[in-house]
């Protein structure tokens, strides 16, 4: 499902709705539509008005910018650590590997708008000096891949990539690089291990990816929402981004939501936005079924209860005083169908599955909870168990070379501390509080296939 | 051991990254090797090991650490579907169970005429249209319903 509905569109204005999961179509994401709704603007603009990179990176700063992918550190800082008088080869990497669970926003902006990702990495390179940049695009959006890679064939040809870009005398060229099934590759380092044909396994930093990134050069990585981002904010200014959003959050944000609401699928809102807003447009609850849990940023982000989130509005502080993150925005709804220990069961094998192995914490410990939590599940769970994994989980956290390991432990530590009294009933009864024809209610592929659809 | 037209797209991919990281096209490689023979044997990763210039062990271990890649022979169409805690709630076991059940195989079974394999996937990054599903690693199909399923299944031929 494209973009379903915005406030305030920015990001997704001009997109065209219908059709757009049909690749074979027209639905407006070549050169020719994206110059004709303002795009390249801003690289002319930029080029036109000889800004120069401290100015960018300045624009980027006063947008109050925070990366889209995740971590919510601000953009412009970001860029401003790379060095300024190097010599050779520096890099600028699009981190389009999309795996989070719940996070589908940047699959819209390379099937819809591959273009503003290609012109925000073009003003990215500009100013930090960078020659090269790749766009890592994992393998599950192949189709998506090869259309990138004719965008910027489109891009190339029209004078915007490659030497002396629109005589402005800069050099930038821009290349896609293929993902084959691999989560922790959304890990910054673990991405340049990929690209450099390697597992992907993360690195330790220090050293940074501003020091020692790609092939060992200064390199910079951005989500690709965030460098969606950029063009609109060299065209109108970082202020005007900023005030899209509110303080310290600035701009709007795609939003995927997923899970028991009427319409899953993309929204675009600004920054501050409350979240039952957001419900609201997802067309409120499944069947009019009752709110019971969100996870409001991916799946690593730590679960909250149905009332508390209704109180928050959808930017990073907000989230954050509630005791979870905003994430990439991946908003994850469930309501009373769900089983909160099957659901978590789901997840730790999630975690177990793409741990890359590399740290003894991760690599043990994640299947450690996995197996507790599925011993709960099915009826052999411990008193004791449920102490023994906020001990597990705490000890993985913090003591991991990346953050696939404090990812794994937050949802088991949330999922234990908001629903203990479930998890306490399926070690006590051997079942689920949940009965399990009201979880089969909950699943919407059920409900047609009881609607009359043959087995 | 593979077509010209093949190499022609690793070619492709090689002239993306500096001449002396050749290396770094080896995902690309192993993807359209898998592409043509179906499969990755020990020869056929040797193979791109030496065509990049690269150890083959190295080559073996992108094989083996990307989900992607099929190091044992599979059907004609591969269909993984998402289980994922999104995709969950949208049906996405119920999709796989309805599966299992029309083709008679679980999860990383293939059916006796070799036509199917059934694998489980993660996260796809498409979790508002679930279920999900990709055929041969490379076509994804959403809002897979009984009916779309079906359908699916027909067009495999």
């Amino acid at each position: 499902m494209a973009i379903l509905e915005a406030i305030n569109p920015t990001l997704t204005a001009g997109w065209h709705q219908p059709d757009a999961l049909d690749l074979k179509k027209d639905t407006g994401w070549h050169l020719k539509d994206y110059e004709a709704r303002g795009g390249y603007e801003a690289l002319k603009k930029l080029f036109g008005d000889k800004l120069t990179q401290d100015q960018v990176i300045a624009e980027v700063k006063a947008s109050v910018l925070r990366g889209r992918g995740g971590a919510g550190f601000p953009t412009g800082l970001k860029w401003s650590f790379m060095p300024k008088n190097y010599s050779g080869d520096k890099y600028i990497v699009c981190n389009t590997d999309e795996g989070e669970p719940g996070t589908f926003k940047d699959r819209d902006f390379i099937r819809l708008d591959p273009h503003s990702v290609i012109e925000g990495m073009i003003i990215a390179g500009f100013a930090m000096g960078a020659t090269r940049g790749y766009n890592y695009i994992h393998g599950e959006v192949y189709e998506l891949y090869q259309r990138f890679e004719e965008a910027i064939e489109e891009a190339r040809a029209a004078g915007y990539l490659g030497k002396n870009i629109l005589g402005a005398g800069f050099d930038f060229d821009l290349f896609a690089h293929q993902g084959w099934g691999a989560y922790i590759c959304g890990e910054e380092t673990a991405l340049l291990e990929s690209i450099e044909g390697k597992k992907g396994q993360p690195r330790y930093k220090p050293p940074f990816p501003a020091n020692v990134g790609l092939y060992g050069r200064p390199t910079t990585i951005n989500n690709t929402e965030s460098l969606a981002s950029i063009p609109y904010i060299i065209r109108k200014g970082g202020q005007a981004f900023l005030d899209l959003g509110k303080p310290n959050n600035g701009g709007t944000k795609l939003f995927s939501v997923s899970g028991h609401v009427n319409k899953p699928g993309n929204y675009e809102v600004p920054m501050g936005t409350p979240f039952a807003k957001l419900l609201e447009m997802c067309g409120g609850m499944r069947g009019g079924r009752k709110l019971k849990a969100v996870i409001p940023g991916g799946s690593s982000a730590p679960v909250l209860p149905g009332d508390i989130m209704m109180e928050c509005t959808l930017d990073y502080d907000s989230i954050a005083k509630a005791g979870s993150m905003l994430g990439s925005g991946a908003v994850i709804v469930m309501d009373e169908t769900a089983c909160m220990v099957k659901s978590l069961e789901r997840l730790a094998w999630f975690y177990y599955e793409e741990s890359c192995g590399q740290c003894t914490p991760c690599r043990e410990g994640t299947g450690w909870l996995y197996k507790m939590i599925h011993r709960i599940e099915h009826g052999q769970g411990r008193p004791e168990d449920l102490d023994l994994l906020d001990d597990v989980a705490k000890n993985i956290m913090g003591r991991t070379i990346c953050a696939l390991g404090d990812a794994a432990a937050l949802p088991v530590i949330s999922f234990v501390k908001h629903f203990r009294s479930e998890f306490e009933y399926h070690i006590q009864n051997k079942k689920c509080l949940v009965p399990p024809d009201v979880q089969r209610a909950g699943s919407t592929f059920h409900t047609r296939l009881m609607a009359g659809a043959t087995c | 051991m593979l077509s010209e037209a093949t190499l022609k797209r690793i070619d492709r991919e090689v002239a993306k990254y500096p001449a002396e990281q050749k290396q770094s096209a080896v995902m690309a490689a192993l993807h359209f090797a898998q592409t043509e023979k179906g499969w990755l044997s020990r020869d056929l990763i040797g193979y791109i090991a030496q065509y990049l210039g690269m150890p083959e062990m190295a080559a073996y271990e992108v094989a083996t650490f990307y989900n992607m890649y099929d190091l044992k022979p599979v059907g004609k169409y591969k269909i993984t579907v998402c289980t994922n805690l999104p995709c969950a709630l949208s049906g996405g076991v119920h999709a796989a169970d309805y599966l299992k059940q029309k083709l008679g195989i679980d999860f990383n079974e293939t059916t006796p005429d070799g036509k199917f394999t059934l694998k489980e996937g993660e996260c796809m990054g498409a979790c508002g249209d679930a279920p999900v599903m990709l055929v041969n690693n490379v076509h994804m199909r959403c809002f897979m319903t009984p009916e779309e399923i079906d359908k699916l299944l027909g067009e495999c031929n």
